[in-house]
């Protein structure tokens, strides 16, 4: 049952936007928010809405799986509309108890709706495009000037990608402790929310214990491959800009400078 | 034949809090492991032998004697890098080695940490996976292999390195008998064909048959080395230190005590069956 759970969800594909740089999509979503959320009316929502769909056009992602996204987030959302539909000063429309209904709060409300759900489109358009060691490596690149600052980023996308790796096996773990425990009368399935969260504890004690026992395993395996830090460290796989990564960069200049042109004129 | 690793009245104990007594696990330890050898340790657990096979790459440091590896002193903290590059190691969970979530990856962090150029890393992992047999697994996720595979690809990541030896710690004993096989015929095959000094540690008495010298270890000391024929044949003195010979040892044992002419020094259950074979025919 736990086997279905998926992290980092990443669609395989061979696309102009999978083939694209991860540093690039990155950049391409920094952009992206800044441009959303520098938009004010109803021009351009209209055109981050168009590069929001051609995006999807060229990733070929299946619009259904990106709706799917939304989901867990669908709470925040009715919350921000509700919010922003009945707290709203200005022209009132409509007033019952402390509701009050105005003009403006209709625009701002729709308004917030759509940027947070264009905002989690967009970036889990990049997680479906991007492998999970793509997008560490592209982090890892683009933050590489902070190392100057003795910022840990080499250790830090390390732990990223080692938890990527260990989470299917931690999965398979859960999995057998959890038939394990059934196995020994132990009910997960039934009972109030309080009753099954304490029949959680059996499952994660083992399940922690077990975690920290492969840590430890793990980091004498990899002192042991000679790991001593990032330094003097090459790769396999060395990211390089293409054609491509150049022309969809200077696109995505081109989208925010839009932007803020049509945020001048208050479109 | 040069000497890979030599170990010198070598003693070890894990670190206690103070006051409490610090049992040596390692009690004077001299060995010398020539390059290019195949070399198999037994032992019951508890008898200190994969101490010992930690001590082999500066995992663990003496506390008394010494360990030179191709020369150099393990207890030297810069050597440690010089030591590790030379003996690679794998361990017994093959979950827990593999660190990368793609086979070739992970074939190429050893060669990362050494700071090996791209190119030459690609061509390291091309060849490490053809000779483990698993060339056609490059892309894949490690965590959907089989136990057998995973220590191949641990096996890979280790001659990525190219190392002068690999330790096998118990890297067998996690796997089912097919896995076993997968991992020993590689390992025999690295020997054969490339020269790797292979050291082999285990609890399986028939993994013993394959090397060319085998060293039992009791409570910390070396029992009983030698080649596999003069060692495994010893069925009694094998017993005290808490191990069974191979069955066709004991098989031959229990005819000869029967009054049967047969050698005991047959390893192979081929070599068992000729012999019964010329018992019977004389």
């Amino acid at each position: 049952m736990l086997k279905d759970i998926t992290l980092g969800q990443y669609f395989p594909g061979n696309s102009v936007a999978h083939r694209l740089d991860p540093r690039t999509k990155l950049l391409m979503v920094v952009a992206y928010i800044v441009a959303l959320f520098s938009a004010v009316w109803v021009v351009s929502y209209g055109l981050m809405i168009l590069v929001l769909a051609g995006c999807i056009a060229v990733s070929r992602v299946p619009v259904k799986s990106l709706v799917r996204g939304l989901k867990p987030v669908l709470i925040i959302l009715v919350f921000t509309g509700v919010i922003n539909l009945f707290w709203t000063p200005g022209e009132s429309l409509w007033h019952w108890w402390v509701f009050n209904l105005t003009r403006e709060g209709i625009q701002r409300a729709i308004f917030m709706v759509l940027r947070i759900t264009m905002l989690i489109m967009g970036t889990f358009l990049m997680t479906y495009t991007t492998s999970p060691i793509r997008l560490t490596d592209g982090l890892e690149s683009l933050l590489g000037p902070l190392k100057k600052l003795h910022l840990p980023i080499h250790e830090l996308s390390m732990m990223m990608s080692i938890a990527l790796r260990f989470i299917p096996t931690l999965i398979e773990e859960t999995d057998k402790i959890m038939s394990a425990q059934k196995a020994r009368g132990a009910d997960f399935e039934s009972g109030s929310v309080l009753q099954r969260a304490r029949a959680m504890i059996p499952l994660l004690v083992p399940l922690f214990i077990s975690a920290f026992r492969r840590a430890d395993e793990l980091a004498v395996a990899m002192e042991c491959r000679c790991y001593h830090g990032g330094k003097g460290r090459t790769k396999l796989h060395v990211l390089r800009y293409q054609g491509i990564d150049y022309a969809a960069l200077f696109l995505s200049l081109v989208v925010v400078a839009a932007v803020f042109a049509l945020r001048r004129f208050g479109l | 034949m040069n000497d890979m690793i030599q170990t010198k009245s070598l003693t070890f104990h894990y670190p206690v809090e103070e006051g409490e007594p610090a049992p040596d696990v390692l009690r004077g330890v001299d060995l010398t492991i020539e390059q290019g050898s195949f070399v198999v340790i037994l032992g019951h657990n508890g008898s200190g032998k994969s101490t010992l096979a930690k001590h082999m790459n500066a995992a663990l440091v003496p506390t008394g004697g010494q360990v030179l590896v191709d020369g150099y002193d393990t207890a030297e903290e810069e050597n440690t890098l010089e030591v590790r590059r030379r003996v690679g190691m794998v361990f017994q969970n093959p979950d827990n080695q593999i660190v990368a979530n793609v086979v070739e990856e992970d074939v190429a962090f050893g060669p990362e940490n050494l700071g090996v150029p791209t190119e030459e890393i690609a061509r390291r992992v091309r060849q490490s996976l053809q000779a483990v047999g698993m060339e056609d697994f490059a892309l894949h996720a490690p965590h959907l292999l089989s136990g057998g595979q995973k220590q191949r690809v641990a096996i890979a990541g280790v001659i990525a390195m190219e190392p002068m030896c690999i330790v096998l710690d118990e890297s067998t004993a996690m796997l089912d008998p097919s896995g076993r096989r997968e991992v020993l015929e590689t390992v025999q095959r690295l020997n054969r064909e490339k020269g790797i000094t292979v050291i082999l540690i285990t609890h399986h008495m028939s993994e013993a048959a394959y090397a060319h010298r085998v060293i039992v270890m009791d409570s910390g000391r070396v029992a009983m080395d030698g080649p596999p024929a003069e060692i495994l044949t010893q069925v009694d003195r094998l017993r005290q230190l808490g191990l069974t010979a191979p069955p066709t040892v004991l098989l031959l044992s229990a005819l000869q005590k029967d009054g049967w002419d047969v050698s005991l020094d047959a390893l192979t259950v081929e070599d068992c069956a000729d012999q019964i074979c010329r018992a019977l025919g004389a």
